[in-house]
């Protein structure tokens, strides 16, 4: 089935005003840049973000934020933003903060039909004020629930014009669920391959998950925390 | 003398065994890595997405898509794997990593641990801190004594908002090594040259203290 569409205009043709969208990264590796880049351009606002963390001032996340297009975060760490910052600290961003395992597995509930789950992370803590907790083998747990989004945006290495990706390396991190868990599933890639060309032993995310998939046009792959040795 | 951050990490290692995956968090858990003990294999995991955690790599050969959860460039040993976040919380959740060393701002004497906000100050989040100290079942918290205005760490009660509770076992700070169990801290190793009076002093929750207690061997 041919999910190839020509172009990032094309990619993001449907996201709405006050859309719920989930962003695939973890801090600036593995984002859907060229789709953000987009996104600012379309002006689009009251958008209300899934992502593990809002990118930096200039880059990812920050990039909507600057422009004011976000309203709510859902996001289990969003420090390296000052603009970020700013509006959190004068109520015009709203920002809600999960434990980034229940981020994770929200996300894949939401893909995977199970409304609800419990996990022993939180207990105890503000995280898990108002929600149910329950004792199973003698320890409690809270109830967490699934998460959806209009649109998932995600990026992976290489796909095939049947949706299906592959990841690299520590890029994969939250782009996985948040296929699954996308009404409609946006695929940025960076190598765009016929079908038949993956070897279905090595797809890490199967086409089901991906409604429309295009080649980015440049990805500048920003390293946060350059950390090196020397020889 | 009080070790310094180098030292806490060193005594740390100590407590590595042969074929466990471990979790370190940013700050002084990070050096662990570099104090593993001759004959030990353990292998590292990072909450983002990798298990066979390597050292930084050289000036040049950094890669954009292989970072640490601190998002620090790295590289792989051999054997090493990649995965998606809810399977490398399911590593966690489900206890298939043997440690997890982390630094916190406070531990309280029943083994909470308050590691993640500070009220009035810009809130970055928890990340993954939450999902590992509410799942471990072997956690070592890292961290100094006292913080910068003098005022012990290891208390009655956290005053901060928690990150877990009761679920700290061991810490290891620039004064001593301490166990959390029956609701206190007991001491079990000085730093060297660091007196029991220091340690009774600096540690506001119940310290037991039981006979001689040993100085710590680096």
């Amino acid at each position: 089935m041919n999910k190839v569409i020509n172009n990032v205009t094309e990619a993001v043709q449907g996201i709405e005003d006050n859309m719920t969208l989930m962003l695939g990264g973890f801090g600036l590796c593995g984002i859907p840049e060229n789709s953000i880049a987009e996104l600012v351009k379309t002006g689009i606002k009251g958008l209300t973000c899934i992502s593990n963390n809002a990118g930096v001032d200039d880059f990812g996340l920050g990039l909507l934020l600057q422009n004011k297009q976000i309203k709510k975060m859902i996001s289990s760490y969003v420090g390296e933003n000052d603009e970020f910052e700013r509006q959190m600290l004068s109520g015009e961003l709203e920002v809600d903060l999960i434990p980034q395992g229940s981020l994770a597995e929200r996300c894949r509930a939401g893909g995977a039909g199970i409304p609800a789950f419990f996990t022993p992370a939180g207990y105890g803590t503000e995280v898990a004020e108002g929600n149910e907790i329950r004792v199973f083998n003698g320890k409690p747990h809270v109830l967490e629930s699934a998460l959806h989004a209009d649109f998932a945006i995600v990026k992976a290495w290489k796909g095939d014009t049947d949706g299906n990706l592959v990841f690299k390396a520590t890029a994969r991190n939250f782009n996985p669920m948040m296929a699954m868990a996308g009404k409609i599933t946006i695929a940025e890639v960076e190598e765009l391959l016929p079908a038949g060309e993956l070897d279905p032993n090595e797809i890490h995310t199967p086409g089901i998950f991906v409604q429309r998939i295009f080649q980015g046009a440049r990805f500048e792959k920003r390293i946060e925390q350059r950390t090196t040795r020397t020889k | 003398m009080a070790l310094d951050k180098k030292g806490i990490a060193q005594r740390i290692a100590q407590e590595l065994r042969d074929g466990w995956y471990v979790n370190l968090g940013i700050g002084i858990p990070t050096l662990v890595a570099n104090y593993i003990p001759e004959g030990i294999e353990v292998e590292f995991q990072s909450e983002n997405g990798v298990l066979g955690m390597g050292p930084f790599p050289f000036e040049g050969e950094e890669d954009a898509d292989l970072i640490n959860a601190g998002k620090q460039t790295i590289t792989t040993m051999k054997g090493a794997s990649f995965f998606d976040s809810a399977t490398s919380f399911a590593m966690i959740r489900g206890q298939h990593v043997q440690l997890t060393v982390l630094g916190a701002m406070e531990v309280s004497e029943n083994g909470d641990i308050a590691n993640w906000k500070i009220p009035g100050k810009m809130v970055k989040g928890m990340g993954g801190a939450m999902d590992l100290v509410a799942s471990a079942d072997n956690i070592i918290v890292a961290m100094m004594h006292s913080n910068r205005a003098g005022v012990s760490k290891l208390l009655k009660d956290c005053s901060l908002p928690l990150t877990g509770v009761a679920c700290v076992k061991k810490v290891v700070t620039d004064l001593a090594v301490l166990e959390i169990k029956e609701g206190a801290f007991h001491l079990v190793e000085r730093a060297p040259g660091v007196s029991v009076e220091e340690i009774k002093s600096k540690t506001e929750g119940s310290l037991i203290i039981n006979g001689e207690v040993p100085e710590m061997s680096l």
